[in-house]
């Protein structure tokens, strides 16, 4: 699998695409892989404020739940509600229609701490286990 | 920290792509494609699980029998050979050493299976619980184990086998033999589905699961991770060691009393479950599903009118059913099916009811 170039990435395997000063944000096909067949998303509000390194919502699999943080500090917007019928979209499309969460992002500048796709698999290349 | 061991067939896992995850002090397959894919393989048609991890107990001799129907809750002494029971091997206070398979080989001689991780303890347990004229060995590393459930479970092992598999009746076993090596075949299992469990030398193991394999291909047969174990089980209302039962709660409090016979002579547990059966239970481990949006996990409270009753001991999404279930202790007067129930998953309070088990069930 290739990651976009055009998202930012975090080292728990969150994703970012920023157009603008919003941003959509889901998790990785790492992150699903590593996961399993997903089964329950628990998605926050809209209009709730979060900072980043928060909590802002639950990937559950057959096994595992897992928190969600989020790669920059924002307000959300929008949340995917056909993943409350259909979580397995994090599975066959994790970087496209299982996307999880829109944010207004509160500043931008955060965005530079994050890696772009060369980094990100390059991180997961050394971390393989 | 000592090192995981590998089963017979460890190759065989890597060969098919198993991920491959520490248990019970094995190295064990999870999954190999997905949990869901071989869970619904195993309803639909057939999955092959290596159940090797699990330990073996050879008891022999004159007071073979006594020994083991005084260790054991269910009824021993009046199964014949070639008869396997599901009983509690249980302390004086009623609660669980671990459930276990008691598999009467002859007159004077009975193999357990136990549960992969209570193999020492339960075998410690045992020799401490011994009197007379008997041997009783751990022969766990004499075994490989393997599990073929599934409604083509019957049409993969037959052709493998002079036994007829149809004059197996469900909790019946054989000794025969499985691609010309002994074995022995037992109608048994731990999804809820059709489908045989047999024991033979781990020297042989590859040969038979690549036969196994092979036969059942046309039935579109998988191996099957720890994983879909999980689920499957859970799904049957089959309950699991360190989850639902443990040495905290009595096997009366376990909704196992079935396997509890109070009429039979003394043994280990006996008192205290009768005087439990007296005095009534405070506390049931029941079968529940979700009613609003939310996965029940071990752990998580139960709570009737934001009154914490319980706590929930399995939980899943369940893959044939889709929905949420789980199984949990609640405080008596909560038991009843159709009971509305709280579970507080997270920041949420989820309602759910109580069900009766199995939440599925086939006809065998």
């Amino acid at each position: 699998m290739s990651y976009p170039a055009n998202f930012k990435y975090t080292k728990d395997h969150e994703w970012l695409k920023i157009t603008g000063s919003s941003g959509v944000i889901g998790i990785t096909d790492h992150a699903q892989h590593q996961l399993g067949d997903v089964v329950f998303v628990e998605l926050p509000e809209v209009g709730r404020k979060f900072d980043k390194g928060d909590v802002y919502g639950v990937v559950e699999s057959v096994k595992a739940v897992v928190d969600c943080y989020m790669p920059v500090s924002g307000t959300i917007v929008k949340v995917n509600s056909a993943l409350e019928s259909q979580a397995d979209l994090i599975n066959s499309d994790p970087h496209g229609d299982g996307w999880m969460i829109e944010v207004d992002l509160a500043d931008l500048s955060e965005t530079q701490d994050l890696m772009d796709s060369a980094a990100y698999e390059k991180y997961l290349a050394d971390n393989a286990d | 920290m000592s090192e995981l061991k590998k089963t017979a067939l460890y190759s065989e896992h890597v060969r098919l792509g198993g991920k491959i995850v520490p248990f019970a002090g094995y190295e064990m397959p999870v999954q190999f494609t997905s949990i869901r894919q071989e869970h619904e393989a195993v309803r639909n048609h057939v999955g092959v699980f290596d159940v090797s991890h699990m330990g073996e107990i050879l008891f022999t001799g004159k007071d073979a029998l006594k020994n083991v129907d005084h260790l054991v809750s269910n009824h021993i002494a009046k199964i014949k050979p070639f008869r396997v029971v599901y009983s509690g091997l249980l302390y004086p206070n009623g609660t669980f050493v671990d459930d276990v398979l008691v598999y009467r080989i002859k007159d004077d001689e009975f193999l357990f299976c136990v549960n992969a991780s209570n193999v020492d303890k339960d075998f410690a347990w045992m020799k401490q619980n011994l009197s007379g004229d008997l041997t009783c060995e751990n022969v766990s590393d004499r075994y490989t184990q393997i599990a073929i459930q599934g409604p083509d479970a019957g049409k993969v092992l037959q052709p493998l086998t002079r036994t007829d598999l149809s004059t197996i009746a469900y909790y019946r076993f054989q000794m025969g033999q499985v691609a010309g090596i002994d074995a022995l075949i037992s109608r048994t299992g731990y999804t809820g589905e059709y489908g045989f469990e047999l024991y033979f030398s781990p020297e042989h193991a590859i040969k038979i699961f690549q036969a196994v394999m092979e036969s059942g291909a046309p039935f579109g047969i998988t191996p099957a991770g720890l994983g879909c174990r999980d689920t499957l089980r859970l799904e049957a209302g089959m309950a699991l060691y360190g989850n639902d039962i443990d040495d905290q709660h009595t096997a009366l409090e376990a909704n196992l009393g079935w396997v509890v016979k109070l009429e039979k002579d003394d043994f280990i547990g006996k008192k205290a479950l009768e005087e439990q059966q007296q005095a009534g239970l405070k506390r049931h481990l029941v079968g529940f599903e979700m009613i609003d949006r939310g996965i029940p996990r071990h752990g998580y409270s139960i709570l009737s009118n934001s009154v914490p009753i319980g706590e929930v001991t399995s939980g899943t999404m369940s893959i044939t059913l889709n929905k949420a279930i789980g199984m949990g202790y609640v405080a008596s007067g909560f038991e009843s099916p159709g009971t509305i129930i709280q579970i507080q998953i997270r920041d949420n309070r989820v309602a759910a009811r109580v069900v009766p088990l199995p939440f599925y069930s086939r006809t065998r």
